[in-house]
């Protein structure tokens, strides 16, 4: 070592001479690019950037020098060191980018396998098409209105203006309990909702009624004894065929498109005057675009309001019904009826959660 | 209904050129659905009306046959071999001639047959294509036609027959004369009403002694007797082709001539072997114990609600329904006592129903015929029996005729456009109810209506708006949508039905509604006890199935029998759900059936509603197989219990509500393998394995796992509040317990929650181990507990010191020890 106050060489510290350092960021870096993975990397970088490596040891000689000299020396150093670190650093980034190639290659799985771990569920379609058709019932502010399926006579037929003689009160299409005075059938339309609707409710009523109905046919392409309907009424002062043809022309928009409509056909019903049977223009159906028979449809007869404490001078009203299997059946191309009733998981899971 | 567009255009001058899409189009809109279009079938070639001129009998062959010479209207007759009998000479008949090709690509041509040249064939009503017979040839009669005619026209090959379907409201139209009015009325063409005809004035002593005893039920009776009929006379072909085109078979003259005026004029009539009545006839009720043979065979009980038309033997006919084997016309006839009568409409459809006899006359009765033409129609049919087949009136006609005023409606003339959302101008709403046939007042636009005789439907003033809307058309309404007033969506209860249901799905569910009937044997196979108030069934008179006639108490029938049906279809793991009502609990007690005049008084319409059973919206799950599938990923895991359990608390999540289980014995589970469902204190459903007695009576999987719950049983949601979320980090700590068998584990995890105190965020069981380490009558339960506070850093000690509470909680409820 000098003394303090000698003038100062620096290439008389040979750890500082700029061959020496040198030399140093040589050796790291033939060391650091023989490296031939992370590991050999690793292994190596104690040797150059180590606390005992040559330019780290080359630093701590700064301090022996004289200030005027220790500011040349020192940049110097910190160029050697900084020389080192990169070397390293470029060295590490090229063996982990060629680590994580080798890795992410390895891991490479067959994303084609199949998927369905978790079992899949549905609702059937009947459910989510009497819920979709409630929706745009909703939406045009109508509540859903629900009734018993085991009902009172008197509200399935009387009430609807379907007297004792009735046809449709024989045996031939309604399910009676026991014992005959019982006066409860299993209701064989939504209409009786619509009585109880307007005896529960003062107007303006504004409802519509999903739900299961029954009539004694046998099960065929075509026919169940056990279907669902969904039934809408609507009472208020100054309502018209034409509100209910509005109506019902929405309906058939929100289900079968923009370009569906509907036709009307003169008919009889009861518990409606004038009646009308409804068919849709469906434009998607699978044999073409065509006309579909689909609804029966009226101005509520003033007999039933009245049966319901309703004024018929002061109010008018109209009510609607169609089948939900039938829409199904032609909305999703279902030609036979079986399917819809067997609860068979193909059928159903076909329609999934939500339509 | 069937329909000849040859016959209507007898009453209808049909604009020229009229197509049969026009006029299926004219019917829709009259509200005549078109049920079908009937078409002949296709002939082509020479097809004419042949007179017989001489029959050779040839013999020698295996069956009699006959050689013809057929005059065809040429110059020389032809010859024609033919294997009928049924025809003389001088009959007309209709021939085929060589290059005439009949239905079924039946060519004719000139050949030899039975040592004879056939120049053409004589033709039966089936090779023509037009109807079944093939007794015979057709034989037209002696006259009415020119040989040589071509034969499409008299055949009608070349008419259309609409069927009709007649709305149950128009009797009217169940005949041509009101079929004919409405479309003239709808194509704005003249017609000729059949009706319109002036009876005879015969005079004499009365046809018959009559009386009516109930005149609420008969309000005009009609009766002419003829004599000196031909009982051998056939029926014309005119008239037998039209009704052939009805669909109506051909009998005799009598019947037949009856048959064709009830098609005609809508009056349905009955014809009575004059020589076997006995005594004056008398319209009346059945007295107890009477019976009464109806024609077509059957021995019938009769009850006092029938109106019989009786004379001294007896009852002699059901009337409106069915005339009587005992005064039947048959082959030996040549006096015949006509009936046509008026009869109140809802008799006789209790007469029909309870006879089970929906005659063609009844029908019409049924639907309401017109009363003014009972008399008109006795007339046309004496005409037609005295043309073909020599009959003559003898005395007076019985008329008994004891009709009140003909009802008159006010209506405001502006109603029926109020309704209809159409302004009708004054004029056309008086127009129009002029057209259908009503006697309208008008005095400003207030109206006085009377229907004709033949509207019995129009009662009310509802009726004359029907008829104008349906009269000017109901392609005339606009559509309007209305603004109803702002709803408040779905009711909870509605929302929470499809919540659950869509959870289920997204659980791995299928939805499977099944028809709601049962039977006591499948409520056995699921062994549920005899006391069990699933068994009290609400049963239906009329089930479409004798093993099922009751209505479901339980969901888990239609499930299983799903489930059963897709394990029966090859499918090997399935998860069914369904929801919908149940029908516990039986009847509570009668409905009363209140008048319809004003809406029932509050305690008549409380004990109606009250009534109407309770009925519960229950949900169910029932599931075999796997659970998880097997696949690449593993073996799978098959469907257990516990998954029964799962889509249970599925549903409650999804309704909002918290659910407890605990142990349950009830069938059909397994008795070990039940859960009670709780909410609170109450039992709302169970879950769980069924029992492997079930599974073996019903042939389902071992093991198959089921789940009921009762929906309407689970409280309401509650608004839910929004917990406070400590942003404070968690500690974590694990525990085993040694548990002793028989501490439920739920009871161990409510003590160790109920000990941890506030500081507690989850306590969850991670692991159950039983084994060699743990004593003998054991388990060990592994918790994991996380412990947070709201407004620190806990510390160790802190969370130690809860963690050790909670321990020392288990430990005291159910003997729990840390495991070492």
């Amino acid at each position: 070592m000098s003394g303090a106050n000698d003038p100062y060489d620096p290439k008389q510290v040979a750890a500082l001479s700029p061959e020496a350092l040198e030399a140093a960021v040589d050796a790291a870096v033939t060391a650091f690019a023989a490296a031939g993975d992370l590991t050999e990397l690793a292994a190596v970088r104690p040797a150059h950037l180590g606390d005992r490596a040559p330019v780290l040891l080359a630093r701590r000689e700064l301090g022996a020098l004289p200030p005027a000299a220790r500011s040349d020396a020192g940049k110097r150093v910190n160029a050697a060191r900084v020389a080192v670190t990169e070397a390293h650093a470029s060295r590490l980034a090229v063996l982990e980018a060629e680590r994580d190639e080798r890795v992410l290659a390895e891991e490479r799985v067959d994303v084609t396998l199949p998927w369905d771990r978790a079992p899949r569920g549905a609702r059937h379609p009947l459910t989510t098409l009497t819920d979709r058709i409630a929706d745009v019932f909703v939406g045009m502010g109508y509540e859903v209105a629900d009734g018993p399926e085991l009902e009172a006579e008197w509200l399935n037929f009387d009430a609807l203006n379907t007297g004792p003689d009735h046809p449709a009160r024989s045996l031939a299409d309604t399910f009676f309990v026991a014992p005959e005075d019982s006066g409860l059938v299993l209701r064989t339309h939504t209409s009786p909702v619509q009585a109880r609707t307007m005896l529960e409710r003062t107007p303006p009523i504004y409802v519509v009624a999903p739900g299961r109905v029954y009539r004694t046919d046998e099960l065929d392409a075509t026919h169940t004894p056990v279907f669902h309907q969904v039934e809408g009424l609507a009472v208020d002062r100054g309502l018209t065929m034409a509100h209910l043809r509005g109506t019902l022309d929405h309906l058939a928009r929100s289900l079968f498109g923009a370009d569906a409509q509907t036709r009307w056909r003169p008919h009889f019903f009861p518990f409606t005057e004038p009646s009308a049977e409804f068919d849709v223009w469906f434009p998607e159906h699978r044999d073409g675009p065509q006309w579909v028979e689909w609804g029966g449809c009226g101005m509520v007869n003033p007999r039933v309001l009245t049966a319901c404490g309703i004024d018929p001078e002061v109010y008018t009203g109209f009510a609607f019904g169609m089948g939900i299997e039938r829409a199904l059946q032609f909305r999703s191309g279902v030609g036979d009826m079986h399917d819809i009733v067997e609860g068979d998981v193909r059928f159903t899971t076909a329609f999934g959660v939500d339509q | 209904m069937r329909v000849p567009v040859s016959w209507l255009s007898e009453m209808v001058d049909l604009p020229a050129g009229i197509t049969v899409e026009e006029l299926d189009a004219a019917f829709i809109r009259l509200g005549l659905e078109v049920d079908a279009v009937h078409r002949p079938p296709v002939t082509t070639g020479p097809l004419v009306v042949g007179r017989v001129l001489e029959i050779e009998e040839l013999t020698g062959f295996k069956k009699p046959i006959r050689y013809c010479q057929v005059d065809v209207g040429e110059d020389a007759p032809r010859g024609i071999v033919c294997g009928a009998r049924n025809f003389a000479v001088g009959d007309l008949v209709v021939a085929a001639l060589p290059g005439a090709v009949l239905p079924g690509d039946f060519a004719i041509a000139a050949r030899t047959t039975y040592d004879h040249v056939s120049d053409g064939m004589i033709c039966s009503v089936r090779e023509l294509g037009i109807g079944e017979d093939h007794a015979g040839i057709l034989v037209l009669g002696q006259d009415g036609y020119t040989p040589g005619t071509p034969a499409a026209g008299v055949l009608g090959l070349d008419d259309v027959v609409f069927d009709l379907e007649v709305t149950p409201d128009r009797g009217y139209a169940m005949s041509l004369r009101g079929i004919a009015r409405d479309l003239a009325a709808a194509l704005a063409v003249d017609w000729r009403d059949p009706a319109a005809l002036t009876p005879p004035a015969w005079s004499g002593e009365p046809a018959w002694q009559v009386t009516v005893a109930d005149p609420d039920r008969c309000d005009r009776f009609s009766m002419v007797a003829l004599e000196g009929l031909d009982p051998t006379a056939p029926s014309p072909w005119a008239i037998r082709r039209r009704l052939a085109q009805c669909g109506v078979r051909s009998i005799s003259l009598a019947v037949d001539v009856t048959n064709f005026v009830m098609l005609e004029l809508g009056q349905p009539m009955h014809a009575f072997d004059r020589d076997r009545l006995t005594g004056p006839i008398e319209v009346r009720l059945a007295r107890a114990g009477e019976r009464l043979t109806t024609l077509d065979g059957v021995d019938r009980a009769l009850t006092d609600d029938d109106l019989l038309i009786a004379d001294g033997s007896g009852p002699i006919g059901l009337a409106g329904v069915m005339g009587g084997a005992s005064t039947e016309i048959g082959d030996g006839t040549t006096s015949v006592l006509l009936e046509a009568a008026h009869w109140a409409p809802t008799g006789i459809s209790r007469g029909v129903r309870r006879h089970k006899l929906p005659s063609e006359a009844a029908k019409r009765f049924e639907r309401g015929t017109d009363p003014e033409v009972t008399v008109v129609a006795l007339a046309r049919a004496a005409a037609l029996l005295a043309e073909h087949g020599g009959a003559r009136v003898v005395g007076a006609p019985v008329d008994l005729d004891v009709r009140g005023p003909r009802p008159v409606i006010a209506l405001d003339a502006a109603r029926p456009g109020r309704i209809a959302g159409v302004a009708y101008p004054v004029s056309q709403v008086v127009d129009v109810l002029r057209a259908v046939g009503a006697t309208v007042d008008a005095d400003g636009a207030q109206l006085q209506v009377t229907p004709p005789s033949w509207r019995g439907d129009l009662t009310d003033p509802a009726d004359l708006v029907e008829e104008v809307v349906r009269s000017v058309g109901l392609d005339e309404i606009p559509s309007v949508l209305p603004s109803a007033p702002p709803g408040r969506g779905l009711t909870e209860r509605q929302r929470r039905r499809r919540s659950i249901g869509r959870a289920l799905a997204e659980a791995g569910y299928v939805e499977a509604p099944s028809y709601p009937f049962l039977g006591t044997t499948v409520l056995d196979d699921l062994g549920i006890p005899a006391e069990d108030e699933r068994r009290t069934l609400i049963t239906l008179r009329n089930p479409l199935s004798e093993e099922a006639p009751a209505l479901r108490t339980t969901l888990l029938p239609g499930l299983l029998g799903s489930l059963a049906r897709n394990l029966a279809r090859g499918q090997r793991d399935v998860a069914l759900f369904e929801h919908g009502s149940v029908f516990p609990g039986g009847l509570t007690g009668t409905a009363p059936v209140p008048g319809v005049d004003a809406r029932p008084d509050d305690a008549t319409l409380a004990a109606l509603l009250g009534a109407v059973p309770v009925q519960p919206w229950h949900v169910g799950v029932v599931l075999t197989g796997h659970r998880e599938p097997r696949g690449w990923w593993g073996p799978g895991r098959p469907a257990d219990w516990a998954d029964a359990v799962q889509a249970a608390r599925v549903v409650a999540a999804a309704a909002g509500v918290e659910l407890t289980v605990r142990a349950g014995d009830l069938a059909p589970w397994h008795p070990g393998r039940c859960a009670e469902l709780l909410v609170g204190e109450q039992v709302v459903g169970h879950a769980g394995e069924l029992h492997p007695r079930v599974c073996a009576a019903l042939e389902l999987p071992a093991r198959t796992c089921a789940m009921e719950l009762d929906l309407d049983a689970l409280p309401p949601a509650g608004v839910p509040v929004g917990p406070a979320i400590s942003t404070f980090p968690p500690v974590r700590m694990d525990a085993a317990l040694v548990v002793a068998d028989g501490h439920p584990e739920a009871l161990v995890r409510d003590a160790l929650a109920a000990g941890a105190g506030e500081l507690l965020e989850d306590v969850h069981l991670f692991d159950v181990y039983t084994g060699s380490s743990i004593p003998a009558g054991s388990r060990s339960l592994a918790y994991a507990f996380t412990f947070r506070a709201a407004d620190r850093t806990l510390t160790t000690e802190e969370a130690r010191a809860a963690f050790e509470a909670a321990v020392a909680a288990a430990a005291s409820a159910t003997g729990a020890t840390l495991r070492a």
